[in-house]
């Protein structure tokens, strides 16, 4: 015990203390992926020892993501990031950390993964919710987090607001209109994902939790005893899960190779297992056709062919005065 | 309400009031401080005495145990020491800009820790002032541990020194002065006269100081970068772990850093009764 602490407080001292021929990877991550990456690593250190020669190390920063983007800014030596805002990485882009077009670095718009918005409903699913309209109905309390501080309830929002658009005869007022309905209905908006489960699982407030679906998933399992079950509604929004190099600091760091290769990485078959298990989207053909039974069809939106990108989204709705607040003051 | 009334009413006169009051000081002691602590270790043990020692020896939240150990004995014994120094200033000299000394030492006290990290992370941050210096020569402050502790140094700056200054002030400067004429020197003058005399309160001043570094989170969260195994300290450890919906590894962690806060309160409690 007593040498174990000696040696970490020394190692704490001195620093980061390179060893030899060890390559080190820093990933700069959003707050609730740590056990993803608790199972992701092991295996790529494996995949890399093999393939090298060399050992990597690979250590972990969590925290919202917009939060790290603004730590990254300030000099936390990022090699690579791995978020859930694509907006979060346009940050570093346009700050020069990230090259401007991350997107095309990567397959799939540089998610190796993704998610949609979906619902969670009490066991046996006593109000029927099986698509966003039930949401807007008046007997139904949906809980999400705050669509101003929390990523996760910015889907919510906007995965609403397109399902409302795609209605036969949707007009900007009625999608407005259908969003607003289901804002009344609000009980508590919560400032994060993680508390918003906390006041549906915990506190039993609620008929629907919305959240991504592989949080939805996940809880579903983690609360079997509850019953509750994850529903994928038949459309929802596309959630990239974003990475990216951060060149400024992997050039720096002489890590821009292994660090290519870790999101690389991500990609293959391996990797999209471990992505499966943790209920997240794949895009590798072979891992998403095996795991078809845990992930319903959905008819996914994109946020660019609905809303014309996060910049108009950031301009027409979410800015101060925009489509979100009228909906919140509507309320 | 009723009961200061009644006490104002009727002074000494029952003796159901001071048991009334007692009562309640014990009751809501039970209930504020007693019950959510032994909450903490109730809920660190639900998956049993095995699981416990597992989350305690996690090797990430030993390490978080341990930088938050390793924070503490750098920040405190500097505190200290400039605790005693601005004390022993301000009580037995008249300088100008004196009064805005003790001001600015306070200053902690009334500033919210988070602001404290968004200032150093304004200042020395890579985008900040001295940023562009600091990254020429390579010297890293910030997500590293000179800047949790530059953080943590600033939160528990007034501690000794508010619990030393009124005592100093009190007891005057006779002794020391009669130390002078019996011809003793500086260091003798300090180490014989000036630290017997505010022992105890430095003792307390050390302890309020050593339970708010260790359990400092607002200002270290903003510095930190929470690089696992690196930078993140124990209450940082705790956040995460409890947003992971890990509710037993971030009380277990908790239960640690309760233990540490209990360790500290019984040396005190030691070292008082031996007075």
């Amino acid at each position: 015990m007593i040498p174990k602490l000696r040696i970490a407080a020394l190692a704490l001292l001195l620093g980061t203390t390179p060893a030899l021929a060890q390559d080190k990877v820093l990933n700069v991550s959003y707050d609730i992926a740590r056990e993803l990456f608790e199972a992701l690593n092991p295996e790529f250190q494996t995949y890399w020892k093999d393939k090298t020669g060399r050992d990597v190390t690979i250590d972990q920063s969590h925290a919202g993501s917009s939060k790290q983007a603004r730590a990254i800014l300030e000099g936390l030596p990022a090699d690579v990031v791995t978020f859930n805002q694509e907006t979060d990485v346009d940050v570093l882009a346009k700050n020069g950390f990230v090259a401007e077009n991350w997107r095309e670095a990567f397959p799939n718009g540089a998610s190796p993964y993704y998610s949609l918005p979906a619902f969670l409903v009490r066991k046996d699913n006593p109000k029927g919710i099986k698509d966003w309209n039930d949401l807007a109905r008046a007997d139904v309390k949906s809980v999400f987090p705050n669509p101003k501080t929390s990523g996760n309830g910015r889907y919510t929002y906007l995965a609403a607001y397109a399902y409302a658009l795609q209605q036969p005869g949707a007009t900007q007022d009625s999608a407005k209109e259908f969003v607003s309905a289901i804002f009344a209905n609000v009980p508590v908006f919560d400032t994060g994902g993680r508390a918003a489960t906390q006041t549906f699982a915990e506190r039993n407030i609620g008929d629907v939790l919305i959240t991504f679906e592989a949080e939805t998933q996940a809880i579903a399992q983690q609360y079997a005893d509850q019953g509750l079950i994850s529903i994928t509604p038949p459309t929802s929004l596309f959630a990239a899960f974003p990475v990216a190099v951060v060149s400024e600091n992997a050039e720096r760091n002489g890590t821009t190779e292994v660090s290519t290769e870790y999101l690389n990485w991500l990609y293959s078959p391996q990797a999209q297992e471990t992505l499966a298990a943790n209920h997240f989207r794949t895009t590798d053909k072979d891992v998403s056709a095996k795991h078809a039974a845990d992930f319903p069809e959905v008819k996914l939106l994109n946020v660019d062919d609905v809303f014309g990108g996060w910049d108009k989204i950031q301009s027409e709705h979410l800015a101060d005065g925009g489509i979100l607040d009228t909906v919140f003051v509507n309320r | 309400m009723s009961s200061v009334t009644a006490l104002t009413h009727a002074p000494g006169q029952s003796r159901a009031v001071p048991r009334l009051l007692i009562g309640l000081a014990f009751f809501l002691t039970a209930i504020f401080v007693v019950a959510p602590m032994a909450f903490i270790f109730w809920r660190a043990m639900a998956e049993g005495w095995g699981a416990y020692v597992g989350n305690i020896l996690d090797p990430l939240t030993l390490h978080a145990t341990a930088l938050t150990v390793l924070v503490a004995v750098i920040v405190v014994p500097i505190n200290i020491a400039f605790g005693i120094a601005a004390a022993w200033a301000i009580a037995r000299f008249r300088f100008p800009g004196r009064k805005l000394l003790v001001t600015m030492i306070e200053i902690p006290f009334s500033i919210s820790p988070i602001i404290a990290g968004i200032c150093y992370l304004l200042l020395y941050g890579r985008q900040g002032l001295l940023g562009p210096l600091l990254a020429d020569a390579n010297l890293k402050v910030m997500f590293a541990l000179p800047g949790i502790v530059l953080v943590t140094m600033f939160v528990t700056a007034p501690f000794v020194a508010r619990e030393v200054l009124p005592l100093m002030q009190a007891q005057g400067s006779e002794q020391e002065e009669a130390a002078v004429t019996l011809g003793a020197r500086g260091w003798q003058i300090f180490s014989r006269v000036t630290l017997p005399n505010i022992r105890w309160a430095l003792l307390y001043g050390a302890v309020l100081c050593t339970a708010r570094a260790v359990g400092e989170f607002g200002g270290v969260s903003v510095v930190s970068g929470s690089i696992r195994g690196q930078t993140n300290t124990l209450p940082l450890q705790i956040e995460l772990m409890f947003n992971d919906l890990n509710t037993t590894g971030a009380f277990a962690a908790a239960s640690t850093l309760t233990v540490i806060a209990l360790v500290v309160l019984v040396v005190k409690a030691a070292l008082e009764s031996r007075r």
